[in-house]
């Protein structure tokens, strides 16, 4: 027995009031350019733009022009339909059914059918096509999904199934809150069985490549460009006004911005460091958005590390010694938000405690504080010598944050640094066998909820490259999964995080771009920054 | 001759074969792998990339199968790194790019190497020789990684001359910034060099002897002179050429060219082992060929060398 | 220089020499009329003061931060000598004169080893193989092909991984690329001058092959040689930037031209045109000097030239 899921009630009112909410709306007195182009920069190529492969957030752009997934997101972030129209859920929170739009085509004409959606996930899971992102799957808690992954069940047996061509199933293990914003995912979005089937691993190429999306693959030159041009199959097309978005591969940021500045881009990265000009030059271009970034100091507490940091105090007068402030107005000088604990403040539903270890005091308050602790462990000034290495991968913006957080350290408590840079893949082997003292680090969200960045220190995360290990953050953080209200629990785990200091948070990232103030209907407001080219549009210039 | 350029191409196999053993052991040996990154993955998606990519088998094996595919399918797998390509479809996309600005460059810096080279050994020590030995100094005193954002700042921001960067098939707006970038250094060495073979050549007993018969300067550089002072210059060339031709990961960084010059570098930093390979052995292959065309081109010079 | 300790001189040419005066004594005398050859040795000489002398009067350590500078270059950290920050701050609010003090010295260090290990070890490589010829040159120049083409990358992080990171290793991770293709071009010029008059009169004469390579091969390779050895320098010193990237060379608070370089064109066209422009000059005063003095000791050391 179901029950119509309110939240899915309202959207699919949402949907009455009109297909027009999806496409592009240019405001009153908007002229719209001639020129309906978007051009863009991005760092590297795509590893891959199939979506059951994408595993990096450029593909996932790429990827969403070109598919649509059951869900999409709008410019706050928030779920609308996509080519599902309603969907129920059942009482316990387990079975979800999507019921799809009749409209929805491939760009080859073919309908867009449940099966599309069932052979996607099975495929996006099968240790045949072994994505790198099949975990995805596992995120979604979809049943079966671990033993499918692993190869000791069929893909027949994952949680999804077609009822009809129009109307699909899935079944999960454990009540997701936040499940409905999974599925906006590019992990999820359907695939053409035939297509992919007749191309292998040539299907993604231009020409052989179908999609559902607003945009189709035109041309596609390894490490130079990818072309997207409007997709007249799609069931919305007659409200998408861009007609083409062209990604420019770029490696070098300082040159794609002069580019930008000559005008052969519409949006490109600002350097760090450089915002705060560029904004004083061109303040309706640059733009500083959150980002679901966390940077921080990971502290060797395993064996191999140095007796000073298994000393709490040495380790809070460490972060106490830091002057974030200084670091985000100064040096980043971009927007981003001095961090004291791992949860983000601009994660949905999470509110950052406002008696974290540290961050009611004034920076002189910091400073002493952290002398007097680092006394009273007997090391610094007047104690033992303490020489700590900073260890990250070579980058002027890590180099930057190392050099002064060392002379922080330096200048306040006496303590030395040497300072030692590697190459990406080397670092992260230093690192995740725990050959440093202390390491630079960055997490991103998974999907916007706090757990994705307060798991990190638990015992068994993969990624605790601190070695930290406590008992009552790991029962919370349990505790936490089928709890109703999770606010407290995770509070209390960044509380744990700030005073015991297994890494010491150092920001919260921002994302600075610089945007042709022409362009219009980019999703500013999404902490994600899932951008839909259908949304987008040129003004003429006035 | 022949027989000697076919024993060269029969060395060729085994000198390419170990080549091949030689990277894949320093591959191996070198910490991270194609699929580590900032997030580890779970060991099961671990599991099935590994067996996908073969990865999972005895490092002999690899290498066996390796060359296996090579020989019998001229194939050299998929890139691990950037999943919708294999490595020949990389190589086939990339390689006409850096053939394209290395040969321009190579024809700009050779053309103006040598004359400059010769310019200056003719007029040794006056100020034609400091003005053509400072210019082609001065072309080469900025590393390509300054000149390369200069030249887009001055052509392409002040004066919108040219586009600051991509290839677009190779439409000639977007060689020229590459090849001036790219010829640059080499230019300077090769009038480098030039200029003091060319001195060397000059001072010697058969040009005195010329000279002193009352021959123009002229054509005793042209006849006699140029051919035998080219000799360190075609050892220079023969590695030289190879580099050009197979481009720079300056050019293809600064310029978005699309060119193979970018793999030598961001290959072997992200760990795609099959495409560190295939460049590899792109370049062993060319290195190779190139000297042994030296080689011969040596005893066109001087018949005097025994091939 | 290989060649200055060999001051016999067996070439025909030698004969015309003035009695009782050596060739190194000769070539002195030439190499100082050479106006740009002499100038240059000065410049050098005060480049090298600057490096190993500029500390004394630098204000400020090379690594301690102005924090009231940081993020304000543009304006408060611009070259003065009110301040005491002679070239200005970099990035970071250090002191940019400390630092470029300090990276003008290791480059030039980084040079001269590069270019020393490829003069010696590259000369001769080249100069045997092509001397003895056959298959013994064939397995050398092949062993050079190989060694020009493996992904070098591996062998410097190998470096790194098994020995860590210090000075030694870079000079180590230098020297063992910069003389393959020296080899490549002694061994060229060496199957030509085998071919010479005077050197088939050594091998009539009995000769040792040894020697014939010391005493006649490679006095005769000095002028390319010597050349080709001052186009190395700036290459290594890029060169070292790119080894110091991997995390094998310089470390932080240290430095070195090619970083220091690097890090100012990064900057171009951020209102601190002097964090490119300091290092750059000394980069540069340093190339040419090294290229005028090579030309002018190839001129002094061709035995021919008269």
């Amino acid at each position: 027995m179901t029950t119509r899921f309110t939240l899915a009630a309202s959207l699919a009112a949402l949907v009455a009031t009109g297909a027009l909410a999806q496409g592009a709306m240019p405001a009153e007195g908007e002229t719209l350019s001639d020129n309906q182009t978007f051009t863009y920069r991005v760092l590297d190529e795509f590893p891959s733009i199939d979506p059951g492969m994408v595993e990096d957030v450029e593909g996932s752009h790429v990827a969403r022009q070109l598919f649509e997934g059951l869900l999409n997101q709008d410019a706050e972030g928030n779920v609308i339909p996509g080519v599902a129209t309603e969907w129920e859920v059942s009482e316990d929170g387990l079975t979800y059914t999507f019921h799809l739009r009749p409209e929805a085509r491939w760009s080859n004409g073919e309908p867009v059918t449940a099966h599309d959606f069932v052979y996607a996930w099975q495929r996006a899971a099968s240790p045949e096509l072994a994505s790198p992102y099949s975990w995805y799957l596992e995120l979604m808690q979809i049943e079966n999904v671990s033993e499918v992954i692993a190869g000791e069940r069929p893909v027949e047996d994952l949680g999804v199934r077609a009822i009809d061509d129009r109307t699909l199933e899935v079944r999960i293990t454990t009540p997701l809150p936040y499940f409905l914003q999974m599925l906006t995912h590019t992990t999820t979005f359907p695939v053409p069985r035939a297509v992919v089937e007749e191309h292998g691993a040539a299907w993604t190429q231009p020409g052989n490549m179908v999609g559902n999306g607003a945009y189709v693959l035109s041309e596609r030159v390894p490490q130079e460009r990818l072309v997207m041009t409007k997709n007249p199959e799609y069931w919305d097309a007659e409200n998408v006004i861009l007609e083409e978005i062209t990604a420019l591969i770029i490696n070098d940021e300082n040159q794609a911005l002069t580019r930008y500045l000559a005008g052969e881009l519409d949006q490109t990265d600002i350097p760090i460091g450089q915002y705060p000009r560029l904004l004083a030059e061109r303040p309706d271009e640059a733009h500083a958005l959150p980002n679901l970034c966390v940077y921080y100091y990971n502290l060797n507490l395993s064996e191999s590390g140095p007796e000073a940091l298994k000393d709490q105090r040495v380790r809070q007068a460490l972060s106490l010694a830091i002057d974030r402030d200084l670091l985000v107005e100064n040096v980043l000088a971009g927007g981003q938000v001095p961090a004291y604990g791992l949860g983000h403040w601009a994660v949905a539903g999470y509110e950052v405690p406002d008696d974290l270890f540290g961050m009611t005091m004034t920076q002189e308050e910091r400073n002493a504080e952290a002398q007097r602790l680092m006394q009273e462990a007997g090391y610094g000034t007047g104690g033992e010598p303490l020489t700590l290495e900073i260890l990250y991968n070579t980058s002027d913006a890590h180099q930057q944050l190392a050099v002064a957080i060392g002379q922080m350290w330096k200048q306040t408590l006496g303590v030395d640094t040497t300072l030692a840079n590697m190459e990406w893949q080397t670092f992260l082997d230093a690192r995740g066998s725990q050959q440093y003292e202390v390491a630079r680090a960055g997490w991103c969200a998974d999907y916007n909820e706090a757990s994705s960045f307060l798991d990190i220190v638990t015992t068994s995360s993969g990624y605790n490259d601190s070695a930290f290990s406590n008992p009552e953050l790991d029962a919370l953080m349990l505790e936490a999964r089928t709890a109703e209200d999770t606010l407290p629990l995770y509070q209390q785990v960044d509380r744990i995080i700030a005073e015991q200091v297994p890494v010491i948070p150092i920001y919260f990232y921002s994302s600075n771009i610089l945007m042709d103030p022409s362009i219009r209907g980019y999703p500013f407001e999404n902490a994600q920054e899932n951008w839909y080219g259908r949304t987008m549009y040129r003004v003429a210039e006035q | 001759m022949l027989s000697f350029i076919l024993r060269r191409l029969l060395v060729a196999i085994p000198t390419i074969l170990i080549l091949i053993v030689i990277s894949f052991v320093l591959m191996f040996a070198a910490p991270g792998g194609p699929f580590n990154s900032e997030r580890p993955l779970p060991p099961a998606v671990m599991a099935n990339i590994e067996a996908r990519y073969g990865l999972d088998q005895p490092y002999v094996v690899q290498m066996f199968n390796y060359v296996k595919n090579i020989v019998l399918h001229f194939d050299f797998g998929p890139s691990f790194r950037l999943r919708d390509y294999t490595v020949s479809d990389l190589i086939a996309q990339g390689f006409p790019v850096t053939l394209t600005y290395g040969f321009w460059a190579f024809v700009v810096a050779v053309t103006f190497g040598v004359a400059l080279g010769v310019v200056a050994a003719i007029r040794h020590n006056t100020w034609l020789d400091y003005l053509a030995t400072g210019s082609a100094i001065g072309a080469s005193v900025l590393p390509n990684f300054v000149l390369a954002p200069i030249l887009v700042i001055v052509f392409t921001l002040w004066l919108g001359w040219l586009p600051g960067g991509g290839w677009r098939g190779g439409q000639w707006q977007y060689v020229v910034l590459p090849v001036v970038a790219l010829s640059t250094s080499y230019l300077a060495a090769i009038a480098r060099i030039m200029r003091s073979s060319m001195l060397e050549v000059l001072n010697s007993g058969f040009i005195r002897t010329a000279r002193a018969k009352g021959l123009p300067m002229r054509r005793i550089v042209w006849k006699h002179a140029l051919k035998p002072a080219l000799l360190p210059v075609l050892s220079y060339l023969g590695p030289a050429f190879v580099a050009m031709i197979t481009g720079s990961v300056v050019i293809d960084v600064y310029f978005s060219t699309g060119g193979i010059g970018q793999y030598f570098v961001n290959s072997a930093l992200n760990r795609d082992y099959s495409v560190i390979m295939g460049v590899t052995i792109l370049v062993g292959a060319l290195t190779i060929l190139f000297n042994l065309v030296v080689d011969i081109l040596y005893a066109w010079i001087d018949p005097k060398i025994r091939l | 220089m290989a060649l200055t300790t060999d001051p016999l001189d067996p070439l025909p040419a030698a004969a015309d020499l003035p009695q009782g005066r050596s060739l190194w004594a000769d070539a002195r005398r030439r190499f100082f009329r050479n106006r740009a050859a002499t100038v240059s040795l000065v410049v050098l000489g005060l480049i090298a003061i600057f490096a190993f002398g500029g500390e004394l009067v630098a204000q400020y350590e090379r690594d301690t931060i102005d924090f009231t500078l940081i993020g304000i270059n543009a304006t408060k950290g611009v070259p003065s000598f009110a301040t005491g920050h002679y070239f200005g701050t970099d990035q970071e609010g250090r002191d940019l004169f400390a630092r470029t003090v300090q990276g003008t010295r290791l480059s030039l260090l980084i040079g001269i080893v590069g270019s020393l290990v490829a003069v010696v070890v590259g000369t001769l490589y080249g100069a045997i193989a092509g001397y003895v010829g056959g298959r013994v040159d064939s397995i050398m120049m092949r062993i050079v092909d190989i060694l020009l083409s493996i992904p070098f990358m591996f062998v410097l992080i190998l470096l790194l991984v098994m020995f860590g990171r210090s000075l030694l290793m870079l000079f180590i991770g230098i020297g063992l690329v910069s003389w393959l293709s020296m080899a490549r071009i002694a061994r060229g010029q060496t199957l030509s001058i085998k071919n010479k008059e005077f050197v088939e009169a050594a091998i009539a004469t009995g000769v040792r092959p040894l020697t014939i390579i010391l005493r006649h091969i490679v006095p005769n390779l000095a002028g390319v040689v010597v050349v080709y050895a001052t186009l190395l320098i700036p290459e290594m010193i890029i060169y070292e930037s790119f080894i110091s990237f991997l995390g094998l060379g310089v470390q932080e608070p240290n430095t070195s031209l090619g970083s220091l370089i690097s890090r100012g064109a990064a900057q171009i066209g951020n209102g601190v045109p002097w964090q490119l422009g300091f290092p750059l000059f000394f980069f540069v005063a340093m190339l040419f000097a090294f290229y005028f003095v090579g030309d002018g000791l190839r001129d002094a050391l061709d035995p021919k030239d008269r």
